[in-house]
């Protein structure tokens, strides 16, 4: 008989304030009681709704049966079958909106915790077991990945397994992409994910880091390299501004400078050479992850008042839910239907203020969203001597302007069909660098399908 | 594996290097940058190519001893081995097409000139060069400028070598005695670039500048090389380092070039103070 408690059993956190001063990690994950006990949650359906939630398939009520029966090597196992990086996903994914969306004990009270069980288990495996999972055969053919982010790494994952010889190139120090430089370590540790990247270099992975591909090496050198597809899993790295006066004052960054400076470079810590300013005001733009990320960083790095600036109301916020309230219980201020129009400076070029004006929300825009409207003379000013600019990124120009008849759309991003497939042979793309700005477990599931799609094309070649 | 192969000391505080990286000597050009990391918690930053041999897979770096990350470069001696050396990234600079052209080096900004100069040169172009540096025991790369130009003038700020003066009034005197550059080509220090651009503005000389500013990935993912080029925000990284120089906004990028002086200066004298100890 299923537990018919209508409640997730509660995930134990660290304290608000507390963690708003530490980078240590705020959710502390389930202990095997309680993950057993939230599994006996999962009624095992037989159309398995949850599974069709899952960007990469995860067999969850498999998985979960595993877990209530307290075999947890096994149910890892399960989860590992379909995805390469469940640590991650347990922390990362936005659950609310795939997998327990569609889990049937949510129309009553809350669905199974999902991602809770999914994190446990790839903790329990990664503490309990040490043995490298068997390394597959060889099939002799080689694929090239460009990008060790979550859609290469998915991708060279799954072509590993299939006994493909995978190389990823990076152009970073350090393989992970945006898990490494972009999620905060208090929301994704990253010794987990390099653990996650080890176990694919057990299955035969290599990665080769400070390799910009574009620039040390062109796709067309690696078919001629003898590889005999390439995936573009290259990311959506380029910071956007919005072009208002006084953006290049000293103390603006995009987000993905100051979280880069914190998380890939460590900045936080002592006895690390890449310098943090360490302002006493800062103004966070945008309402996605992204600028969760860069807000509750500030916190953490002493800043004293936190505000994110946002054009249009709670309801329409992007981050994850979780997120938001994280935020809120650390301190961190909602300036909503607020957006900026103006930097203002010092004498010796350092932010001081940004001003604002007040916004409405009109009819509904192409996005489905209502369209925010600017207040006339509601202008005003937040004091602040650091502003993060967190309103999204673009496609990296740099593969698309260094290989010929690879297509993209207006935006930049690469033209696939649905398996990934881009407008040259042999070539595949997914992630970020084909949707533009999106989630990890998205970028995975691109990763996933392309897997699949280079696999059938070099067998029918 | 990056391993010091050669290592020079130019001057009291500018060395150089010649590194084994042969992807990045395959596909370097003059006007390009690599990014290196001296250890495990170090910082990225970025260095102008000074010279490649494709052949021997090797990458010649120049580098000011200005801060902590220098300095620990500079502890390296032959043998050893950068942790991290990443390139060439940017954009080549472009040579095709000139057939005259002024390049000028102020400082340790000749370390970038130099490959341009050479670049150039080996187009067939006529090359003039102009160095200026603060003082005799500053000077670098003479010998190396001299084989790759026409004419090399040498400028000190306080006459103890060369001319007396800057190398401003060496290039108006040029333009003066009536030489017609398609182009001039300025790297040093972002004061003298400004002034360059000024004076070669009045004379509508095109005019190239290379900008080095804070970087951190070198990729184009952190925005913190910004900078406005008629009125435009630009990466150096990605959309440079050579820009048009009549259009770059100096006073935009001398403030931000100042953004972490204090914690510069901080790692700076703890550095100092380090190296001091262990020696």
């Amino acid at each position: 008989m299923a537990n018919m408690a209508n409640e997730k059993v509660k995930m134990p956190v660290q304290d608000g304030i507390v963690r708003s001063g530490n980078f240590d990690e705020v959710a502390l994950g389930y202990d095997e009681a309680m993950a057993v006990e939230e599994a006996t949650r999962c009624l095992n359906c037989v159309n398995r709704p949850c599974v069709s939630g899952c960007p990469v398939k995860v067999k969850i009520p498999d998985f979960i049966a595993e877990v209530a029966k307290g075999d947890f090597k096994k149910a890892y196992e399960v989860i590992h079958e379909t995805s390469s990086l469940p640590a991650v996903c347990g922390r990362v994914c936005p659950q609310e909106t795939q997998c327990e969306q569609k889990c049937v004990r949510g129309i009553k009270g809350e669905s199974v915790a999902i991602g809770r069980l999914e994190r446990f288990v790839a903790d329990w495996y990664r503490k309990n077991c040490k043995d490298a999972l068997p390394k597959p055969q060889s099939n002799g053919h080689k694929v090239a990945i460009v990008g060790s982010g979550p859609a290469g790494l998915t991708c060279a994952g799954d072509l590993a397994k299939l006994g493909y010889h995978v190389s990823v190139f990076e152009a970073l120090h350090v393989a992970g992409g945006v898990l490494m430089y972009g999620i905060p370590e208090f929301r994704l540790p990253k010794e987990i994910v390099q653990h996650e990247i080890e176990g694919l270099k057990q299955q035969g992975v290599e990665i080769e880091c400070n390799t910009v591909i574009g620039r040390s090496e062109s796709i067309d050198e690696l078919f001629e390299e003898g590889y005999e597809a390439v995936f573009i899993g290259s990311g959506a790295g380029l910071p956007n501004f919005m072009n208002l006066p006084g953006e290049n004052l000293k103390g603006v960054y995009s987000a993905n400078e100051f979280l880069t400076r914190c998380n890939l470079m460590k900045a936080y810590q002592e006895g690390v050479d890449t310098p943090i300013q360490r302002p006493e005001k800062a103004v966070i733009v945008g309402g996605g992850n992204v600028a969760m990320d860069a807000a509750r960083c500030a916190k953490r790095l002493g800043v004293k008042e936190v505000s994110i600036v946002y054009r249009r109301s709670m309801e329409e916020l992007p981050a994850r839910k979780e997120e938001v309230e994280h935020a809120m219980e650390e301190g961190i201020q909602f300036c909503l239907l607020r957006n900026p129009v103006r930097v203002l400076g010092n004498e010796e070029g350092w932010v001081k203020g940004v001003e604002c004006v007040e916004m409405e929300l009109g009819e509904p825009d192409e996005s489905g969203r209502r369209r925010p409207v600017e207040k006339e003379n509601s202008n005003f000013v937040i004091e602040a001597d650091c502003m993060i600019m967190a309103i999204g990124t673009s496609p990296n120009p740099l593969i698309r302007s260094t290989t010929e008849g690879l297509d993209t759309n207006r935006k930049g991003c690469l033209i696939t069909d649905e398996s990934g497939k881009t407008t040259r042979e042999g070539v595949f793309a997914g992630g970020d660098a084909v949707t533009g700005a999106a989630t990890v477990i998205l970028a995975m599931g691109a990763g996933k399908t392309a897997a699949k799609a280079i696999d059938e094309y070099i067998q029918n070649k | 594996m990056y391993t010091i192969l050669q290592k020079e000391r130019l001057n009291p505080t500018v060395s150089k290097m010649v590194v084994s990286a042969p992807k990045v000597a395959k596909k370097a050009k003059a006007g390009q940058f690599i990014i290196l990391r001296v250890h495990e918690n170090g910082e990225r930053i970025p260095l102008t190519i000074a010279d490649y041999d494709r052949e021997q897979g090797t990458i010649t770096i120049i580098y000011q001893i200005v801060g902590r990350t220098t300095m620990l470069l500079d502890q390296l001696t032959v043998g050893e081995a950068i942790l991290d050396f990443v390139g060439p990234l940017g954009k080549p600079s472009e040579i095709e097409g000139l057939h005259k052209v002024c390049v000028i080096g102020g400082g340790v900004g000749c370390a970038i000139a130099y490959p341009t100069a050479k670049a150039l040169y080996e187009n067939g172009a006529e090359v003039t060069v102009i160095t200026g540096f603060r003082n005799k025991d500053l000077v670098i790369l003479q010998d190396e400028f001299q084989k790759v130009c026409k004419d090399l003038h040498l400028v000190s700020d306080d006459g103890s070598t060369g001319k007396q003066g800057l190398v401003t009034n060496v290039l108006e005197e040029l333009i003066q005695n009536g030489e017609q550059f398609d182009e001039v080509i300025a790297i040093g220090p972002l004061v003298m670039m400004k002034f360059v651009c000024q004076l070669t503005k009045k004379y509508e000389i095109k005019t190239v500048v290379s900008m080095n500013p804070i970087m951190i990935d070198g990729t184009g993912m952190c925005g913190g090389c910004r900078l406005s080029v008629g009125g435009k925000t630009c990466f150096a990284c990605v959309d440079g380092p050579d820009f048009d120089g009549h259009a770059v906004d100096f006073d935009e990028a001398i403030s931000r070039s100042s953004s972490y002086r204090n914690e510069e200066q901080h790692a700076r004298e703890a550095t100092c103070n380090l190296l001091n100890k262990e020696a």
